[in-house]
């Protein structure tokens, strides 16, 4: 019944003789949108990037034995005492070792988990890294080198050598950089490392590990896990830890309490080790929404004025459309129809800037120490923000479109045209 | 013959600033092919007559009648597509689109009735405008041409639908005296020619006086509705 033809010729007619009105109510929803585009690829790239180099370094689900008194004292099993109030004084952590009781059978029951992706084993150590007369202390880690470069992105944090290499050998070592800058080692040298107990063992450099976090290159090295294990003197049964990761990262709080509870071990989320990690996202991405929902509220008012001074001038001819015989709705189609206009063709022109913003940052070299595997600064492209751009763009100009348009509708013909 | 354009004890009342009567108890009705003209004094009511007749302001107490069918009450939707279909209005002032052609002026209602297709109606405002002998300002914008052009192009804008009758709010109204003649000649050939209904306000005596029917008003009330 409506003739969008007719009320579609009518916006456009007004629409481009009206063009420097036109051109600013659109140029309002452009920087908005560009805006909008621009910060949240920016930041949201940002984001990434920084989640990645924490949480990509936190398993899933981290199993480990924790040193921890019981919960139940031996007082609360002695019937004497029972429903007495016990004070105990000095309470010690529960004799227990460090390792994982039955961790290689625990590891073949995960790796027949559908919903993990990989289990690996690790051995975690306290030594002395020994340069000359200098004892630095720090962790030595033994991994199944191979499986935890298929499960993480281990090898973006080789600086120098490669994973192979230290596959290959059986007594090389992935040194934190921060160790080596210390001890001025290079790859190809020999590190000399002590155990707590005091035996001495040198190690080959194979390459060097930087994980940008200066706290973790400062102290920590990797080697294999056989090594590890030979170096503490256990057996190959003795495993500290078990990284797990799943193929839905969701499902983590479940599995890792279920887990908990199975093997009577300690078992963390990636959620639970990271709660305010991700509280710092939430916040940047809050205040990317504040930023662009304040320009577009600049820009849908924008849009409000200049419609309702078309409006005002328009007023004869709103009469005279009514008298020819169009409804109320039509001549609010028509008004509605240039406010949507220039949203969508605004709304687009901002996705335009915003994208080629958004490659320029992209280009832009970004070079530092803590991040060894970016080179320019980290933009995100995806698809869904540009639609919520355009949508947020649409929405905004159909709400500042709807009032003066809701008036143009409300004229009174027989007013204007009395010239009362 | 039937009448087209009919009321029954049609009131009005003012409420700002004062509460006015301004029509009281107004009936009579208008036969098809009939040209008539209210005339009155100023405030007498006339011109707010005809927009009640126009079905533009529905603030009134009464029945109105078109084609013996009751408009009064309709929604406004209702209404507009009768004003549409039904009524072709000629202004005081010429109020054409400014920014549109003058053929594009004329095109306008019948592009909102949406019956024909864009070249039949781009054909009857053609013929329509060389009717009125301004066929060669078609392509004009509405901005550039002189007042009374304007007017027989708001002439031809109120036919182009073919209407069961049209209205004129002081159709000759600041138009000087050849203006006023033509746009005369016009109405009465499209009576004559066509059976169209007229029905105009006017002021102007000698206009009124050639019309077939005067029906005067004074104090909003009508005191003689002619022969």
């Amino acid at each position: 019944m409506t003739q969008w033809k007719v009320i579609l010729n009518i916006a456009k007619t007004h629409l481009l003789t009206k063009m420097k009105s036109t051109a600013t109510a659109s140029l309002g929803v452009t920087f908005g949108i560009g805006a909008y585009i621009t910060l949240v690829s920016f930041m949201t790239g940002l984001n990434a990037m920084l989640d990645d180099l924490i949480l990509n370094q936190t398993p899933h689900i981290h199993l480990y034995n924790e040193i921890q008194p019981t919960e139940k004292q031996p007082i609360a099993l002695y019937d004497a005492f029972e429903g007495a109030f016990n004070v105990v004084h000095s309470v010690k952590p529960k004799q227990s070792q460090r390792k994982i009781h039955n961790a290689l059978p625990i590891l073949d029951y995960l790796k027949k988990d559908p919903e993990v992706k990989g289990a690996t084993p690790q051995v975690r150590a306290q030594i002395f890294y020994l340069s000359g007369s200098i004892e630095l202390g720090g962790n030595l880690i033994g991994v199944d080198i191979m499986e935890e470069v298929r499960l993480s992105n281990f090898r973006d944090y080789i600086v120098e050598g490669s994973p192979e290499d230290l596959q290959n050998l059986d007594n090389g070592i992935l040194l934190g950089a921060g160790l080596a800058k210390k001890m001025s080692l290079s790859v190809g040298d020999r590190v000399q490392i002590s155990t707590v107990r005091g035996d001495i063992f040198p190690l080959k450099i194979v390459g060097f590990y930087q994980s940008g976090i200066a706290e973790i290159d400062n102290i920590q090295s990797y080697a294999n896990l056989a090594t590890v294990q030979r170096i503490l003197g256990e057996a190959t049964n003795y495993i500290t830890d078990i990284n797990i990761k799943l193929n839905n990262i969701e499902a983590a709080l479940p599995m890792s309490q279920m887990l908990e509870k199975q093997f009577n071990i300690k078992a963390t989320d990636i959620k639970t080790a990271n709660a305010q990690f991700e509280t710092g996202t939430d916040i940047r991405n809050l205040i990317t929404y504040a930023v662009s929902i304040t320009l577009l509220i600049v820009a849908g008012f924008g849009i409000y004025n200049i419609l309702n001074m078309l409006i005002y001038e328009k007023m004869n001819d709103i009469a005279i459309l009514k008298a020819t015989g169009f409804s109320g709705r039509d001549v609010q189609l028509i008004f509605m129809s240039q406010a949507m206009i220039i949203g969508l063709v605004g709304g687009i022109l901002g996705l335009c800037i915003g994208f080629g913003l958004s490659v320029f940052i992209d280009q832009l070299p970004f070079d530092t120490e803590a991040l060894p595997t970016i080179e320019t600064f980290p933009v995100n492209f995806k698809v869904h923000y540009y639609v919520i751009g355009i949508v947020f763009a649409l929405i905004s100009t159909f709400i500042a479109g709807y009032l003066p348009s809701n008036k143009a509708k409300r004229i009174d013909p027989v007013r204007i045209i009395r010239g009362t | 013959m039937s009448p087209v354009l009919e009321t029954k004890n049609i009131n009005k009342y003012f409420r700002k600033p004062v509460d006015f009567h301004v029509l009281k108890d107004i009936s009579f009705s208008i036969k098809k092919g009939e040209f008539a003209s209210i005339m009155g004094k100023s405030g007498s009511g006339k011109s707010t007559l005809l927009y009640i007749l126009s079905t533009m302001d529905t603030d009134y107490e009464g029945k109105l009648f078109l084609n013996n069918e009751l408009v009064t009450g309709n929604s406004h939707q209702a209404l507009s597509k009768i004003r549409n279909e039904h009524i072709g209005f000629v202004f005081q002032f010429h109020y054409l689109l400014s920014e549109f052609t003058v053929l594009e002026n004329v095109m306008l209602p019948a592009k909102k009735l949406g019956v024909k297709t864009y070249q039949e109606i781009e054909n009857d405002a053609k013929e329509k405008l060389e009717m009125l002998n301004i066929g060669h300002l078609g392509l004009k914008r509405a901005s550039r041409i002189s007042g009374g052009e304007k007017k027989r192009v708001a002439i031809a804008r109120a036919l182009i639908n073919n209407p069961t009758i049209l209205m004129g709010d002081e159709p000759t109204g600041n138009l000087d005296s050849f203006n006023a003649e033509n746009v005369f000649q016009i109405f009465k050939r499209l009576k004559e020619e066509q059976g169209l209904s007229l029905l105009v306000v006017t002021h102007d005596y000698d206009f009124a006086k050639r019309t077939d029917r005067i029906i005067e008003m004074e104090d909003g009330r009508i005191i003689s509705s002619g022969p």
